[in-house]
């Protein structure tokens, strides 16, 4: 059931698929309008990355049965490892192929009236619920021929509702592990933290083919309400075989809070976008990200904040680590709305770059049209300062360690200020596997 | 251990195809402190960068032996680890890695695997260096020289050199930027080091340190050589009539090497 750019979409298979899923008709519309669109629509053009050739189109989305596991010793080896043992209460989702094999919720979250679950039970337990933030504020419309194969052929994604005045403790983590390469992992996530409503949630997407050709297409949407506060984690971890496009967008109101720490580790090519609408006074973003290129892989990670509400705030802080023939493109866009008075924004991007035939730029705009605003950007691409290795060396340091700790010391500002330690004990370890 | 050697034969040094030194000798020897002075741009900084090596310096001629090793077939960071040690006139600034971290990394490369120094080990020699210098503890935790005033980062260059332990010390004008206080200070340790088993070589302008520190030998560096040399009473002589009475009584007319002026 693969899905061709210049072939006609099934719409009857879609249908299926649908029934399939008991999905309500909303959802299905969604997906036949979708599909009609795809063949009319480009591809989103990420600045200064043509990825012009690069094949979204090429997947199946029928997973069929994915056996559930009972213990999570069952699973594989390094998938287990994924799992943020952290904290004594755990609350986790675990997927495979985008079908959720394992769901861990502590009871207290089910008093407390959350709802964290697989979209697809979402869709058909709190149907109303879900379609209420579904391609809600954060997006909209359908904006490309990405957001178009998105919605037609949607087949993973994972629902988290905080009720207002909620505060969850332990975070509330995804494992999405991509294991038939054959399978495009289209999965949408959507985090609603109502009015005053704290907490984390945290998700790791991993697969571990190197050869075979693979393609995800993620979108995340995260709504924070008045006064709340959510922290966002991610660690995406695709290997070398997966293509992928990953969007997502935070819409934050009056004092809300929104932290991203996303670690941006894939093998594979990427195109990643980051997005925050602040809409209410007072609303805050902070957007951290650690991104590593090596080999051969194309990279785009362009983060955004845009700021409408009076006196909001937003922090941009990105660091990449280039090596091999790796490409990366980090654009950084602070936005500020005519009428977003007494707003701040900063924004940095640093690039170290390890290797001569490497690639990498940083990009930072300010795009202001208010007066009463302050704002300030800074950006480096560079590689390491043969002053600092004679330095480091001159002390006994073997070039390796100099190196080392050099590398460690650039993405140390953002990873040792991630607000999630799973995130940040996680990205240490892989950093330290792929660069180090 | 025995007493160090560090020999220094006929050595010729370029910067971008300039010689600046140009036929050094000197050794050094264990319980020895030697002082080279002289004006800016003789080429004195090169002589402590390239012992070391820098990677701009290129030795075209002579040699560099420690305990009759030679020097110049070692990487920079095996030339520290037989013994030898700079402490930089412009140390670099290192973000993200704490003081505490890269000394420890330090430390254990001199050691063999397995016989890393435990954390408490280190932890209380820092303090106690720290103490002898008067630094703020605070110090350990920061990145390594970011933010530094130049004093906070001669001090910590000295706090290294104690921490190290090395054979031989070369210490580039660690004088300057330092006041009257924190010479004191940083003598202190200079001279706790002093014995059979340290020598030190104290590159500077000033005679000032060296009323801290008295020297076995002073040295005057021209040219790219040393062009003449006596004990601690040659410093204090240049202090008071500076350096002129030396080129009249060898002829020299501009003492600077190289095309721009090199320190």
């Amino acid at each position: 059931m693969s899905v061709e750019t210049n072939v006609s979409i099934d719409a009857n298979a879609l249908e299926e698929y649908s029934k399939k899923r008991n999905e309500p008709e909303w959802l299905l519309n969604k997906r036949l309008n979708a599909a009609k669109q795809i063949d009319q629509l480009e591809l989103p053009k990420p600045d200064k990355t043509n990825i012009s050739k690069w094949d979204f189109s090429t997947f199946e989305y029928d997973a069929g049965e994915v056996p559930a596991i009972q213990n999570l010793n069952e699973l594989h080896e390094d998938v287990q490892k994924l799992v943020d043992t952290s904290s004594e209460e755990q609350n986790l989702l675990v997927f495979q192929d985008g079908q959720p094999i394992y769901s861990q919720v502590s009871a207290k979250l089910e008093e407390q009236g959350v709802i964290f679950t697989d979209l697809a039970t979402a869709v058909s337990e709190h149907s109303d619920l879900v379609k209420k933030y579904f391609m809600g504020a954060a997006f909209e419309d359908i904006e490309h021929k990405l957001t178009a194969l998105h919605l037609a052929f949607l087949n993973g994604g994972t629902f988290v509702y905080i009720p207002k005045n909620t505060e969850v403790e332990a975070p509330l983590q995804t494992v999405n592990w991509q294991k038939d390469p054959k399978l495009g992992l289209v999965n949408h996530v959507i985090v609603v933290a109502e009015a005053n409503s704290k907490a984390t949630f945290l998700e790791n997407y991993a697969s571990f083919e190197k050869e075979e050709k693979a393609v995800s297409n993620v979108l995340t949407e995260v709504y924070v309400g008045d006064g709340a506060h959510l922290s966002f984690g991610a660690v995406d971890n695709f290997e070398e075989g997966m293509l992928t496009y990953v969007n997502r967008r935070g819409h934050v109101a009056k004092d809300g809070k929104l932290e991203w720490a996303l670690g941006q580790m894939n093998e594979g090519s990427t195109v990643s976008e980051n997005m925050t609408y602040l809409v209410g006074d007072g609303s805050y973003a902070d957007t951290k990200t650690v991104s590593i290129g090596r080999n051969q892989q194309t990279q785009n990670f362009t983060t955004d904040i845009v700021h409408y509400g009076k006196h909001s705030e937003g922090y941009i802080l990105k660091h990449g680590v280039m090596k091999d023939r790796a490409t990366s493109i980090f654009n950084g866009i602070t936005k500020i709305e005519k009428n977003a008075t007494k707003s701040h924004g900063e924004q940095t991007e640093r690039v170290l770059m390890l290797s001569e035939k490497a690639r990498g730029d940083a990009n930072p705009i300010l795009l202001i049209d208010e007066d009463d605003v302050t704002a300030g950007h800074a950006a480096s691409v560079g590689q390491i300062d043969p002053m600092q290795m004679f330095y480091m060396m001159s002390r006994g340091i073997p070039r390796v360690e100099a190196e080392r700790l050099i590398i460690h010391g650039f993405l140390e500002p953002v990873v040792g200020e991630l607000p999630i330690q799973a995130v940040k004990d996680q990205l240490s370890a892989l950093i330290e596997r792929k660069v180090l | 251990m025995s007493a160090p050697n560090l020999k220094i034969e006929n050595l010729h040094v370029e910067i971008d195809g300039t010689e600046i030194i140009k036929g050094f000798n000197l050794e050094i020897n264990g319980g020895e402190i030697h002082a080279i002075m002289g004006p800016n741009g003789t080429g004195k900084s090169t002589l402590a960068s390239a012992i070391m090596g820098h990677p701009k310096y290129e030795i075209t001629k002579g040699s560099v032996h420690l305990d009759g090793k030679d020097v110049l077939e070692m990487e920079v960071d095996e030339r520290a680890q037989a013994g030898l040690f700079l402490a930089m006139q412009y140390p670099s600034e290192i973000s993200g890695v704490t003081n505490a971290d890269f000394m420890r990394s330090a430390i254990n490369a001199k050691r063999e695997e397995g016989n890393e120094i435990s954390l408490m080990k280190f932890i209380r020699k820092m303090e106690e260096k720290m103490e002898t210098l008067e630094m703020d503890q605070a110090f350990s935790q920061r990145y390594l020289n970011e933010g530094f005033s130049g004093g906070e980062k001669k001090r910590n260059e000295i706090l290294q050199l104690l921490m190290m332990e090395p054979k031989i010390a070369v210490l580039d004008e660690i004088d300057s930027g330092l006041d009257i206080d924190a010479l004191k200070v940083v003598s202190t340790g200079i001279n706790d080091l002093r014995g059979p088993e340290f020598g030190g070589l104290i590159i500077t302008h000033y005679q000032r340190l060296l009323n801290y520190i008295t020297p076995d030998k002073v040295h005057v560096m021209m040219q790219g050589r040393i062009v003449k040399s006596g004990d601690a009473e040659l410093a204090k002589r240049l202090e008071t009539e500076g350096y002129e009475w030396i080129k009249e009584e060898l002829g020299i007319e501009d003492e600077r090497v190289g095309q721009q002026q090199q320190a």
